[in-house]
């Protein structure tokens, strides 16, 4: 059942050391103010799954609370390389993280695995890859009525997922839209999970009934952060704030950069900040 | 003012690629150049043409190159936006792409892309981002294109990491490991046209662009090249075709700030 938080207690209440977390957001709706507030609590020794990491993993791993990504594409979108994350598995700053890498197809079959609750996610990839000689969770099975050889990989079944949304209502149910990515199917994979949204309303009683709703006793907790995506997007919101994709590109490239950026804009900052960093996007 | 003797290799690069592409084509747009080829086959001769990214958004009409696989706009001029698990499942491994657009950071002569690693996997010299959806896409559409410029560190004799499978070491690789799509039927670069060798699968130069010679694609090219007999010119780019090419640069430079879309 959902329970509407602030965003420190969800945060709290939903993850701790050692947890295996997904945040989800395929290029839209990234939850960064959320994974700003696990920086700032400190939670530490995490296995991140998420299919395309960008600059949250990058943050979380270059602040040291990192043990393992799970991941498919690890760049900085539109703009190159995730820095940070390159230090650490390059150089093993500030520690060295597990790798443990997939395709998208790979990432998005074992979610829906999880949803599903099978143990495993059984689909047509990974054929003449060198990611299977490289990653021993990665196997194949045969299909008992045609023969054919498939690829499988482990369902992801995480601690917690962490996602960011348009809407939810008073009851806690949330609204998903425009570009859905994973972001149902990291929630129903986990056992607990976090939302932050744009805005809280009365009812959903207007919209279509075909949207991407997850029903309020799916979710764990609700924080309401306005601009909690940013510089990700939220669709009819406001814009993805491509300039500070860009800027991070530098940032990121500096060790010392870094470690004051975080201080002034995550650790001296709080979530409120959020909703006058979208202000004219 | 378009001027039509003034086209820069890139330009030509991209207006080959988009030529390559026709109406009632299903295309998988990766990211990187195959973007900018995707949208001006459909600004000019494939108005009616189905392009995907893999953020799940069906029938895109952008207009301007996005930023990102995920821009907003690729959403808003959607036929139908479905979920990243629906995108790999049902319409990449289901059978309904007819050609999946690759960029590549290395390739080698037989269309197998590295875009994962330099050097060593688990002790890289260069940790790039990976391959996100080019696995699957590579063997899953009916058949692939790739558009790079040429330079011998990305076309090169052996790629370090095999992140996403061409002809393999060529011949019937593809065949022997049970996969029945074409792969790499196509490649792009700034300098030519190239098609694989029936036979071999090693990929020919079968057009070179207006002005270019045999030494500037072996000079930028890792491995030994082989020219076709029936070797052609590329016909250099129309007036629509470089004026939409620059129009829609132009309007991705200023919805952008500066940056030329992906």
């Amino acid at each position: 059942m959902a329970k509407f938080q602030s965003l420190q207690e969800a945060v709290a209440d939903n993850l701790r050391d050692g947890d295996t977390v997904a945040f989800e957001g395929f290029t839209h709706l990234i939850p960064h103010a959320a994974a700003h507030e696990v920086i700032r609590q400190g939670i530490k020794d995490l296995t991140l799954i998420r299919m395309t990491p960008d600059i949250i993993y990058d943050q979380l791993i270059g602040m040291g609370l990192v043990k393992k990504v799970v991941f498919s594409y690890a760049g900085n979108p539109g703009v190159g390389l995730l820095r940070r994350m390159r230090d650490a598995i390059e150089n093993g700053w500030p520690r060295a993280i597990e790798t443990e890498e997939h395709s998208h197809a790979a990432m998005a079959n074992a979610y829906e695995a999880g949803a599903a609750g099978l143990p495993c996610a059984v689909f047509r990839g990974y054929r003449g890859a060198g990611l299977k000689e490289v990653n021993p969770s990665i196997k194949s099975i045969t299909c008992p009525f045609t023969g054919e050889e498939l690829a499988a990989v482990p369902a992801h079944r995480p601690d917690a997922a962490v996602i960011h949304a348009q809407k939810a209502n008073r009851r806690g149910d949330v609204l998903v839209e425009g570009i859905i990515g994973v972001q149902k199917e990291a929630v129903l994979a986990s056992k607990r999970s976090v939302v932050t949204v744009e805005e809280i309303v009365e009812d959903f009683d207007d919209l279509h009934p075909n949207l991407c709703v997850l029903p309020h006793w799916t979710v764990s907790s609700i924080a309401h952060v306005p601009g909690g995506a940013h510089p990700s997007y939220t669709h009819g919101y406001y814009d993805r704030d491509n300039a500070a994709y860009l800027e991070w590109d530098k940032i990121s490239a500096d060790r010392d950069l870094f470690t004051a950026w975080i201080k002034e804009n995550v650790l001296e900052a709080g979530p409120e900040a959020f909703s006058s960093r979208v202000k004219g996007l | 003012m378009t001027n039509l003797s003034d086209f820069t290799p890139n330009e030509m690069m991209t207006i080959a690629a988009a030529r390559a592409l026709s109406n009632d084509d299903v295309c998988f747009v990766g990211i990187g150049a195959p973007s900018a080829a995707c949208n001006v086959a459909r600004l000019t001769h494939a108005p009616d043409i189905t392009l995907i990214y893999e953020s799940g958004t069906i029938g895109t009409a952008p207009n301007v190159l996005p930023l990102s696989i995920g821009d907003g706009e690729l959403c808003e001029t959607a036929v139908t936006t479905v979920s990243v698990p629906e995108m790999f499942r049902y319409w990449l491994q289901g059978g309904r792409i007819s050609i999946g657009f690759l960029g590549a950071a290395q390739l080698d002569r037989f269309g197998n892309i590295n875009t994962t690693v330099i050097g060593d996997y688990h002790k890289p010299k260069v940790r790039l981002p990976g391959g996100g959806g080019a696995p699957e896409i590579a063997t899953s559409c009916r058949q692939v294109f790739i558009t790079m410029k040429q330079t011998t560190r990305g076309m090169v004799d052996k790629i370090d990491f095999y992140t996403s499978f061409g002809h393999g070491e060529g011949g019937n690789h593809r065949e022997r490991l049970g996969i029945t799509t074409k792969g790499p039927t196509l490649l792009i670069t700034d300098l030519a046209i190239w098609k694989p060798d029936p036979e071999t699968k090693e990929f020919t130069v079968v057009s070179m662009h207006r002005g270019v010679t045999r030494d500037q694609i072996q000079e930028t090219c890792g491995w030994k090249v082989r020219f076709s007999d029936r070797l052609e010119e590329t016909p250099p780019p129309s007036e629509l075709e470089l004026t939409t090419l620059r129009e829609l640069q132009a309007r991705t430079e200023r919805a952008h700030g500066g940056r030329k879309g992906a």
